[in-house]
């Protein structure tokens, strides 16, 4: 049995140390927000955050991160869409399939957290890690830029 | 389209009491096709419109959204002539059935695809929408006792006078009236048009922000298990023998079954699937395709161009005007395999009753999904329940003549004896078994002493994704089939050259192949004008200039051309070591022009902006068509600069997005999108900007180099 802190409540799971945190929230946890895209870190659609930081959850074993440490899915944002990165991506109508950006946002919000006012390199760097196959690149980048203005009003 | 029957009608709103009370408009199909006579026995009608006593209107789609935004745009058209208030619409996928939503020019099947959505809806959509606003209107005018020229309806709501009702109020009354002949109902003059033409936002965005929309990999239910299958290493392969064991020894791990495509491995999760799965030992069978090889397709792709194949498109005697040319260019041009690679690798989920087989997937083609779980199950079609979930992607995959991973699915399921969802990898994915074909060209063209083609002659050589499917009877005439060279064979260049021919040949190779976003489109746009520019180089002409002489009677063209030419600042001074390259294209009934800049940085190309201009008729949602065009110009530049798919030993090479490259966001150009006014026809908008890209590039890297790519993906050579 581990115990994972998701979302802000801790919770005690059946799994193997060596079971991907990606399995973990999506077949044990039932937190089917965060995306399997590749498996091995090429594509960025299970990103989440692990005590702030982007993590790819795909390769992220489950003994690594249950010692404490605060993941923070999709769902952990909002589950109104009111988180202001969220707010921003509603704006600038970002989404098509749909299916990366859960990844995408958890990558943007962190982000944010890092660097509140970031510039094209610093987006550039950040998502690179992060595929999206229906070519949301250019709204991201416009999204990220209106979230920045959405915090700090 | 027919009327409902009273008796069929009363049958329909009984069958439909699990949707809610309310009032429920159906249509049936003209001349219901034999797949949905077969499918439905009897009367089977169909519901876009359901208008809920709270006045939430639901909107049934028999499309399905993979982010090309039919979700929004379909559901303009409905709420356009139902006077609909926008905040009180929700949209779902309507059940699969090809009675209710098969598509005419489809042989009445329900499938997604060939960027059809929007045009060939375009009345049906209108007119359930405008039936449920008379029938709304009646019931108004019974309610108010008036007579229902003096009423009027206005954002959910319908007035007379003083008098006000909601439609929900009246949703009851309404759906004790007859529905009207859909023919019979005048629609909306565009003029009079509201939504029609407005820039709208996605409706499917909040719960794609949120992590709360539900794909088909997201689909869970108490009992599920999940399967992964081991799959030949080789297309066509087989299994010998395998031993479980190690398999069945990991925690989770279930069952072990041979199904027909390789071996499943049924556990509690996804985790434990793979885990099994990487312990199966398999003694395989690699069949007749143990030697495919990439280098050596080319080369008898290479030596079939050199012959005559079937000719697609001829006119005049193209080798006695050859040998009058002034030049002329001889050159060969080659793209390879490509993959699909959509983000939600490929899942379904199946539970199989005495009753009904049950699934829940993203597809493109819920009518042909139904016929092969029907005849692995031995239930009836109409017994096979599919829901639609939203596709991670589809760009073809998720529609194919086989319904390859439908099909396997309910074969596991079947055989596990319990409710599984199998689910691909993305090594599965790339190495999964439909890929766009590679195709070779060869071309000679002669150019008069004007500088102008006078003689085309054009050999085609790649793999027919119709043959051999159910599709060949309609899609494959006199050997050609059309998507192996449309955009070539129905060039507008072609078009008033007196001597010209094309020819095709259509090797069987082993590989399974299939279209991919833009189909044929993906590969002759970039032969096409990448040889344009070649010819205006040849003749010493501007490649705009060259352009508007030889489309001069091809308008659209033109003023796609124009445009974005216009907006590029063609003729302006570009930063030192950039240069700009144009092409344009029509496909899917959409015209579209892209002007690219570009550097180079050593040997890699980077795209800086792309300037597109884009005709597609009647621009129903020009916010999606915006969004469309960037997604077709992103999908472009990944097989422009990155894709591919090789084969050695029979296997394929790439397997994951680390060798399967696509473009990722610091490649990503500046794009702008610059929308046509125009009153012709709605044109097909999820594809049509993919053609140009690739061409696009191809002619600024020469413009910038001097060199003349000829392959995709693009690779400059050193010096």
């Amino acid at each position: 049995m581990l115990t994972f802190n998701i979302n802000g409540n801790d919770q005690p799971l059946e799994v193997p140390g060596d079971m991907p945190l990606l399995w973990v929230l999506r077949d044990v946890a039932h937190l089917t927000g965060t995306k399997f895209g590749c498996g091995m870190a090429q594509c960025g659609a299970c990103t989440v955050h692990v005590d702030g930081a982007p993590l790819r959850s795909c390769i992220t074993p489950a003994a690594a991160v249950a010692n404490g440490q605060k993941i923070v899915t999709i769902e952990g944002l909002s589950s109104d869409g009111s988180h202001p990165v969220q707010r921003a991506w509603a704006e600038i109508d970002v989404v098509q399939c749909g299916y990366c950006q859960s990844g995408q946002i958890m990558s943007a919000v962190a982000l944010l957290a890092k660097i509140p006012a970031p510039t094209d390199s610093d987006i550039d760097q950040a998502l690179s890690g992060n595929i999206c196959r229906c070519g949301t690149y250019p709204r991201i980048r416009a999204a990220i830029k209106r979230a920045a203005h959405i915090a700090e009003a | 389209m027919s009327v409902l029957t009273d008796s069929s009608r009363r049958s329909f709103l009984k069958g439909s009491a699990v949707l809610g009370a309310g009032l429920v408009v159906g249509f049936v199909i003209p001349g219901a096709n034999r797949f949905a006579r077969a499918a439905d026995p009897g009367f089977a009608p169909n519901a876009f419109v359901r208008i809920a006593p709270d006045s939430s209107v639901t909107i049934l789609l028999g499309h399905a959204e993979m982010g090309q935004g039919i979700w929004t745009g379909l559901t303009m058209l409905i709420a356009e002539e139902l006077d609909a208030d926008w905040s009180k619409i929700r949209v779902q996928h309507g059940p699969a059935s090809a009675a209710l939503y098969g598509l005419p020019a489809f042989g009445g099947m329900q499938i997604t695809g060939g960027s059809t959505s929007t045009w060939m809806e375009f009345d049906r959509y209108r007119q359930a929408g405008a039936a449920a606003r008379l029938m709304l209107i009646e019931a108004a005018a019974k309610r108010f006792n008036v007579a229902p020229s003096q009423v009027r309806t206005e954002a959910g709501v319908v007035i007379a006078g003083e008098q006000r009702a909601t439609y929900g109020e009246l949703a009851n009354e309404a759906g004790q009236l007859p529905v009207p002949d859909p023919a019979s109902i005048k629609l909306k003059d565009a003029k009079d048009w509201t939504l029609i033409g407005k820039p709208t936002k996605r409706l499917d965005s909040p719960e794609k922000i949120t992590g709360q929309a539900k794909f088909g990999m997201d689909v869970q239910f108490e009992g599920l298990l999940t399967a992964m299958v081991a799959r030949p290493p080789v297309l066509g392969g087989s299994v010998r023998s395998f031993d479980a064991q190690a398999a069945l020894a990991v925690p989770g791990v279930h069952k072990v079954l041979q199904v027909p495509t390789g071996v499943a491995v049924v556990a509690d999760h996804y985790w434990a699937a793979k885990l099994g799965r990487d312990a199966l030992k398999i003694d395989w069978d690699l069949g007749p395709n143990a030697g495919l090889d990439s280098v050596a397709l080319l080369q008898g792709f290479r030596k079939l161009a050199s012959t005559a194949g079937t000719p697609a498109s001829q006119a005049g005697d193209v080798g006695a005007a050859l040998a009058k040319a002034t030049k002329t260019v001889d050159v060969e041009y080659s793209v390879p395999y490509l993959a699909h690679a959509p983000m939600e690798p490929l899942n379904c989920t199946v539970r199989i009753t005495n009753q009904q087989c049950e699934i829940w997937t993203g597809t493109q083609f819920q009518t042909l999904d139904q016929m092969v779980a029907a005849k692995i199950t031995g239930l009836k079609p109409e017994q096979v329940v599919i829901h639609t979930e939203f596709l991670g992607g589809g760009f073809g995959r998720r529609a194919n003549p086989t319904s390859d991973f439908v099909s396997e699915a309910v074969q596991v399921a079947h055989a596990a004896g319990a409710p599984v969802k199998t689910v691909w990898s993305r090594e599965d994915d790339i190495r999964g078994g439909y890929y766009r074909s590679a195709f070779l060209h060869h071309a000679r063209i002669g150019l008069g002493p004007d500088g102008l083609p006078l003689a085309w002659q054009h050999v085609l050589v790649g793999q027919s994704i119709m043959a051999g499917t159910m599709l060949e009877a309609s899609m494959v005439k006199d050997g050609i089939d059309k998507t192996s060279v449309e955009g070539v064979a129905d060039s507008p260049y072609l078009a008033g050259l007196a001597n010209h021919r094309v020819d095709l040949h259509s090797p069987k190779t082993g590989i399974s192949v299939l279209w991919l976003r833009s189909v044929g489109h993906t590969h002759t746009a970039f032969v096409m004008e990448s040889l344009i520019d070649e010819l205006a180089a040849a003749a010493g002409k501007d490649p705009v200039d060259y352009r508007r002489t030889l489309l001069k009677d091809h308008p659209r063209h033109l003023g796609v051309l124009n445009l974005a030419v216009e907006k590029a600042n063609w003729q302006a001074p570009l930063p030192a070591g950039h240069a700009l390259g144009v092409a344009v294209h029509e496909s899917f009934g959409s015209y579209v022009a892209q002007v690219t800049e570009v550097s180079q940085d050593n040997l890699k190309i980077r795209v800086h902006r792309v300037v597109c201009a884009v005709d597609c008729g009647i621009a129903v949602n020009p916010a999606s068509i915006a969004a469309q065009m960037e997604s077709c110009i992103t999908f472009g530049l990944g097989f422009t600069l990155h894709s591919k798919v090789t084969f050695k030993d029979g296997q394929v090479v790439q397997s994951n997005y680390h060798d399967y490259q696509v473009l990722r966001f610091n490649e990503m150009p500046e794009v702008q999108v610059h929308i046509l006014p125009s009153t012709e026809k709605p044109g097909g908008i999820g594809e049509a900007g993919v053609p140009p890209t690739a061409p696009a590039v191809a002619n600024a890297v020469y413009a910038l180099t001097g060199q003349r790519l000829r392959e995709l993906p693009l690779q400059l050579e050193g010096v």
